[in-house]
């Protein structure tokens, strides 16, 4: 895929935002908050950073993989999907519908192109990630793997087998990255279960840490992103810790928990759509 | 007594060794082949496949439900790997794991689950784990096999190497007879008779379908003519070798170092309810934990051995 630049890019996270609003208004159900916040993540990830095929392979052989571990985010990663090309954008429509290739979560028995793993139930991803990287290392296949973590995730006991697994065999071909937006459903992170210094803990489990202080500032995004590539193959699995507010792009969605798995009614989306030009075309 | 056995055996050898040796083999004939081990590769007699291919082998730690992500991982890229360690933390320990990752995600993992049951002895109750079957036999996508001997075991090794899918793959730790092929063919779901009989039939799995091979001995010497079927293949179950056997002797015994509930008996009651309701009885354990002592004792306390699946079959008889 031929590099945009960076004003095309951001057209496309206003309307991977449009897409998240409505697919989750139009079902009533689903994450909106989460996805808003990582738009930039998602659009840098899939539009300039990774090699990859839409005309999608499961084992991936020779491209880049992505493994989006907090699967709630599913309503962004969709978008994305489609908007580069995976399955027709028209599909966004079916999203947590009967007979949908759409789940709430994502999972692969529909074959819906661009998910190789079911997520939803936490704490998984990383261990998948790793996996395909030391596959890809057996084949001596130089593309990398890309995983992204919720914070709230980071509770889960077995993302810490997994660091721990990933440094002992220094996977340096893996990108994790860490949405880290202090949120959970119940309430800010620190407040449900204190996350403290995370680039702490994972130096300590021996990763390379880089941090991304503005995750919804796309240079910044592609510049964090660009470091955490310009890093691998040094021995030490890569995390990024991606700093960014839930709801982001909309201002009464932005920074707080409410929205991590509630619809806009019609009113709120037709105000929050005010605030999103569409760059794209809706589906 | 001497008992006039069908099958008979020269040497005794656990299981896992079965499986140690298959899973070698199965490297051998397949670079894709790798293995996972959360910190008992000695137990699970990984150590020659480690061996010799060292960079296809992960020691993951003592972190079982990493192991599992890995597992679909690996298999994703197109690796078949075999993650091994006991059935207990193979199955409870893991059990989202394998549920979202292996099997709706349907990845072409072997869940290779040693020191199943009674028979792992006297680490006790904390280790023997008598659910596991009714855990993986409801999840979709799951075989489930358990093997009754070490040729058996090395066989269904090779077997579930050249199958693609989601399987688990049950055996043990005792020093049991070898009393079945070194060359036998393993076929995935395909029950073996391995006694014809016309009075009762006895489904037997994992180490009881030795037992079960002495009781039809001992039911011969009292006139009563038992037929053996190794279901090796909890599921996908053979039902039409139940359903075949069962209209020729009219009642039926199951067998397995498992809990009734949710076990192979479960399985077979479900069959023969549906086709050809007949008395059944079951040989399990009985909604209880085990304890420790050694493999015969257990078997013996738990009502889990020859004699009892004897009674089990008069019980059914008397029942017709």
């Amino acid at each position: 895929m031929e590099k945009q630049p960076i004003e095309q890019l951001q057209k496309i996270c206003t309307q991977l935002r449009r897409d998240v609003l409505r697919m989750v208004h139009a079902v009533q159900s689903g994450h909106p908050g989460a996805p808003l916040g990582c738009a930039e993540f998602f659009v840098a990830l899939y539009f300039d950073q990774l090699h990859h095929n839409p005309d999608f392979q499961m084992d991936g052989k020779g491209e880049d993989l992505f493994f989006l571990s907090n699967g709630h985010l599913s309503a962004g990663w969709y978008s994305v999907l489609a908007r580069s090309g995976y399955f027709p954008v028209e599909e966004l429509k079916t999203f947590r519908k009967l007979n949908s290739r759409l789940q709430g979560h994502p999972a692969t028995h529909e074959h819906l192109p661009g998910i190789r793993v079911a997520s939803g139930s936490l704490g998984q991803g990383l261990s998948v990630a790793i996996g395909a990287a030391q596959a890809k290392k057996i084949d001596k296949d130089d593309s990398l793997v890309y995983v992204l973590m919720g914070d709230g995730e980071l509770q889960e006991g077995q993302v810490w087998e997994a660091a721990m697994y990933g440094a002992h065999f220094g996977v340096d071909n893996l990108i994790a990255t860490v949405d880290y937006n202090g949120q959970q459903i119940d309430g800010p992170t620190d407040k449900v279960m204190d996350l403290k210094n995370l680039k702490a803990k994972w130096e300590a489990f021996g990763w390379e840490v880089i941090e991304t202080k503005d995750g919804n500032d796309l240079k910044a995004v592609l510049e964090g992103l660009e470091k955490a590539k310009s890093l691998t193959g040094k021995g030490k699995p890569i995390l990024n810790l991606l700093y960014t507010e839930m709801g982001y792009g909309v201002d009464f969605m932005v920074g707080t928990h409410k929205w991590h798995g509630s619809p806009p009614n019609d009113e709120q989306l037709a105000n929050a759509l005010g605030q999103l030009e569409e760059t794209l075309g809706d589906y | 007594m001497s008992l006039d056995l069908k099958f008979t055996y020269t040497e005794k050898k656990d299981t896992r060794s079965g499986f140690g040796d298959g899973f070698l083999e199965a490297g051998r004939k397949n670079p894709n082949v790798v293995g996972l081990c959360a910190d008992l590769i000695g137990s699970l007699k990984m150590g020659a496949f480690q061996k010799e291919f060292p960079e296809r082998f992960f020691q993951t730690g003592i972190a079982e439900a990493n192991m599992i992500g890995l597992s679909a991982g690996l298999a994703l890229g197109g690796k078949i790997p075999f993650a091994g360690t006991f059935a207990n933390f193979a199955t409870g320990r893991v059990y989202d794991q394998i549920r979202q990752s292996v099997a709706y995600s349907n990845k072409n993992v072997k869940i290779c689950a040693s020191h199943a049951g009674l028979t792992l002895g006297e680490d006790g109750a904390t280790h023997q784990i008598l659910e596991d079957l009714g855990m993986m036999k409801m999840l979709p996508h799951m075989t489930v096999i358990n093997p009754c001997d070490y040729n058996q075991t090395k066989a269904a090794t090779l077997a579930i190497a050249e199958y693609e899918g989601p399987v688990y793959l049950r055996f043990g730790r005792p020093s049991w007879p070898i009393f079945t092929p070194a060359d036998q063919k393993f076929e995935i779901g395909k029950a073996w008779k391995m006694i014809d009989g016309k009075d009762v039939t006895i489904f037997a799995t994992g180490h009881l379908v030795w037992e079960a091979v002495v009781a039809e001995a001992m039911l011969r010497e009292e006139g009563i003519s038992a037929e053996v079927i190794n279901i090796h293949t909890i599921k996908p179950l053979d039902e039409e070798a139940i359903l075949e056997s069962v209209a020729k002797t009219g009642c039926a015994v199951t067998a397995e170092e498992h809990q009734i509930n949710g076990g192979l008996g479960d399985s077979v009651a479900q069959t023969l309810i549906r086709h050809n309701p007949a008395p059944l009885e079951y040989v399990g354990v009985n909604d209880s934990f085990g304890e420790s002592g050694a493999p015969t004792q257990l078997l013996e306390k738990y009502g889990l051995n020859a004699e009892n699946i004897v009674k089990a079959a008069k019980r059914a008889l008397e029942r017709k």
